[in-house]
């Protein structure tokens, strides 16, 4: 369990999914955050979470997330096939500098599949991470990001239904 | 901890990635808390590596030794291991969420 695998198929284009992924702006959108650059093989990439503002109720509790600085490494960019970046997985504590910690590596992969596109996306490194902060995450993270979720989700639906 | 819930934990004892440890926090786990000279008892292992091992699980974590008299008793965390074990299965739902977010992104017009 040193790692996460997620295999889906998505009923799009290959060209639509790697659009979605490789450009920063597009992958912004979707999984909620502001990047303030393209992602360039080999190179860092900087930005911040910039949750969508769609529900009051919950809007104090996003709060301390919001404009939380992220800093990722961009490891590969094969076109229609796979993009990798390190990052510290779902770091949102603003009181934590996470810069000397290990990082984890996330790939995207792509492949044609009936009726759309096979994405592959793979989180490793988790064992480089001591059980000690992952246990200390685990119960500070509890609840925020999944408010965060709820508010994107609501958020999209609204735009598509559009 | 049952047998089967020690065998469903045992990626994480593995990312320690030594197989003495492993045993050691199994040898904990079945017979709870134990004293060094109870854990060195036919182990191949010295006393001394015994010890180094329990303190590289103690900073993981993993084991906590609290004194009784002259002796050091050792004892599983089960609370942090299950801690990080959520930690991971935490992770997994927010990509899992993350996927749902690209599909609806992708599966609409641009």
């Amino acid at each position: 369990m040193d790692q996460i695998e997620k295999r889906v198929v998505l009923k799009a284009p290959v060209d639509r999914v790697w659009r979605a992924i490789s450009d920063a702006k597009q992958f912004g959108v979707w999984f909620g955050v502001e990047l303030d650059g393209p992602f360039v093989a080999g190179k860092p990439v900087t930005g911040c979470i910039r949750p969508t503002q769609v529900d009051a109720s919950v809007a104090k509790g996003q709060q301390q997330y919001d404009g939380v600085r992220l800093e990722w490494h961009v490891e590969a960019i094969e076109p229609m096939r796979r993009f990798a970046f390190r990052w510290h997985p779902f770091g949102v504590d603003k009181h934590v500098d996470y810069s000397h910690e290990p990082m984890t590596l996330v790939e995207f992969m792509l492949a044609e599949a009936t009726g759309g596109t096979q994405l592959t996306i793979r989180e490793s490194g988790f064992d480089k991470i001591p059980l000690e902060r992952r246990a200390k995450a685990f119960a500070a993270n509890d609840g925020g990001w999944t408010k965060q979720v709820e508010l994107i989700e609501k958020y999209l639906a609204r735009e598509s239904a559009r | 901890m049952r047998a089967d819930r020690l065998v469903a934990a045992a990626p994480v004892f593995a990312a320690l990635g030594d197989p003495t440890r492993l045993g050691i926090v199994a040898r904990l786990c079945t017979h709870g808390p134990q004293s060094i000279a109870q854990l060195t008892e036919g182990a191949a292992v010295t006393r001394q590596a015994v010890t180094k091992h329990l303190v590289a699980l103690e900073d993981a974590g993993l084991v906590r030794g609290s004194r009784d008299g002259r002796e050091r008793i050792w004892e599983l965390q089960g609370k942090r291991l299950a801690d990080a074990r959520g930690y991971l299965a935490q992770i997994s739902s927010q990509w899992d969420a993350a996927i749902e977010r690209l599909r609806a992104f992708v599966e609409t017009d641009d």
